[in-house]
């Protein structure tokens, strides 16, 4: 085997930090949509809205048992049959490999975060609602200035921790034949032959991030245990 | 229907029931508070007093009878439920004030959001309120870095920045420790001389005598005994009554 030679990861430098954009960027928009979605499939469970809520419990079982590489391939081959089928008499609709990779993402991670975001809700105490109550706060206004920023205070290590894993997952897109980090590196790779160092250099990238991401975790965890304490 | 009533009494009560399942927790309870009026109510737990003053602001929903507050009858309608709750305010024993907001956001997020009033407004309403509770220099910390009965002063405070015309107490000093029952009971006494029509769940007798017009006894959701709390003190006519009493004073 021929000596590790580091150079051609730096002739790649641009086209890596391409395909870490990409990756960031599905991470935030995922982490964004998923937080929004599982929210509001938590609060139809939690305030047990007829029908919706039974939906939301249904959805997040679903999801919550399929890997997610499977999610990313049906909704790859299947949504594009199912629009041509709903509106193109029958004639596939592509839906493309980037649509695909935000919609899946976003639709997997909102079943996850409504998951710990439920289990915060259940955390506070019946005296809040029952003091927004007699303070005549609405319904909509207790669960938007009362309750759920103490949930999100409550669980805000939680799902950082979800969305590191979300980070990682995202890897996943190169089933689609995205440019991810990932992508990038085995894209360059199949190129110039040097796998073994673009996929340390990969892996380097990874680790930094998740660690600095995770420390991150420790000290969220440390603040909500003091403010618990107070 | 909202029909309107005089607004004396301020809060009338006909025949209200309440059940939990299989317990009776209110049975056929009436009860007339005018204006200015100082009601304590008083009885072993599990007596319905709670029960009593909650639906009065409709924590919980009584299940028959009428419950009137200013002039609104209480019923499903959430409008009349909303004009009642800005008008009583409710201290609870477990002060149950917002961890995550400071004093001063505690005291303010109801009157902008309820009653509509302007940051700067609603502020310096807090600050007035919290000056009365004797707190003004706390305004900036969180509930969870203040004792017991600063905490408790707070939540007067923040009932009082709605400006009610009625004051509900659950059992506002059950939760503190001893040496903190008495600054909440001042600030309590002196709500009272400036003329808030007040509904007292409590077990301190000795405040029940200072500020009382009025003494009720309840015991298994049945209102047992109404009277001054001079004639309620020394000579209680219910046999329940009196064994009440001989347990809470000694």
């Amino acid at each position: 085997m021929n000596a590790l030679d580091f150079s051609v990861v730096v002739d790649a430098l641009p086209f890596l930090w391409k395909g870490l954009q990409f990756s960031l960027l599905l991470t935030a928009v995922a982490f964004v949509a998923g937080l929004v979605l599982g929210t509001g499939l938590a609060l139809v469970q939690h305030l047990q809205v007829p029908v919706l809520a039974q939906l939301a419990k249904g959805y997040v079982a679903l999801i919550r048992s399929i890997p997610l590489i499977m999610v990313l391939f049906w909704f790859f081959f299947l949504v594009p049959l199912i629009a041509g089928w709903m509106f193109n008499n029958g004639r596939p609709m592509p839906v493309g490999g980037v649509l695909t990779a935000f919609l899946t993402f976003s639709l997997f991670e909102a079943a996850y975060y409504s998951e710990i975001i439920r289990v915060g809700l259940r955390s506070v105490g019946k005296g809040q609602y029952e003091a927004a109550d007699a303070l005549s706060l609405s319904t909509l206004q207790t669960y938007r200035h009362i309750i759920l920023p103490q949930v999100f205070r409550v669980t805000s290590p939680i799902i950082l921790s979800q969305t590191i894993i979300l980070f990682q997952d995202t890897s996943l897109v190169y089933v689609l034949s995205l440019t991810d980090l990932v992508g990038a590196a085995s894209k360059v790779a199949q190129l110039n032959g040097r796998l073994v160092e673009m996929y340390l250099t990969v892996a380097a990238v990874y680790l930094v991030i998740c660690t600095s991401a995770s420390q991150l975790v420790a000290v969220l965890r440390k603040r909500t245990r003091i403010a618990t304490n107070r | 229907m909202n029909s309107p009533v005089p607004t004396d009494p301020v809060i009338r009560l006909t025949e209200v029931n309440k059940h939990y399942g299989n317990f009776h927790a209110l049975r056929d309870v009436s009860l007339e508070v005018a204006k200015g009026e100082k009601i304590i109510i008083c009885g072993p737990s599990g007596s319905g007093k709670s029960t009593l003053i909650r639906c009065i602001n409709r924590i919980e929903r009584h299940d028959s009878g009428e419950i009137l507050v200013d002039g609104h009858r209480l019923t499903g309608d959430t409008k009349d439920v909303a004009a009642i709750r800005r008008e009583v305010g409710m201290v609870f024993q477990s002060f149950n004030l917002f961890p995550h907001m400071t004093i001063l956001e505690n005291c303010t997020i109801a009157p902008r959001k309820s009653r509509g009033l302007g940051k700067a407004e609603a502020e310096e309403r807090a600050m007035h309120y919290l000056t009365k509770v004797r707190i003004p220099d706390q305004a900036g910390k969180y509930p969870g870095q203040l004792s017991g009965g600063q905490q408790q002063r707070v939540a007067i405070a923040r009932a009082l920045c709605m400006q009610p015309r009625v004051m509900l107490f659950d059992e506002p000093t059950s939760a503190l420790d001893p040496e903190m029952v008495k600054e909440v009971l001042d600030t309590m006494v002196e709500l009272a001389e400036e003329g808030m029509t007040m509904l007292c769940v409590t077990h301190e007798m000795g405040f029940a005598r200072q500020v009382a017009d009025r003494v009720i006894f309840m015991d298994r959701g049945e209102k047992i005994e109404e009277a001054a709390p001079g004639a309620f003190f020394t000579n209680p006519q219910s046999p329940r009554a009196r064994e009440f009493l001989q347990q809470v004073i000694h």
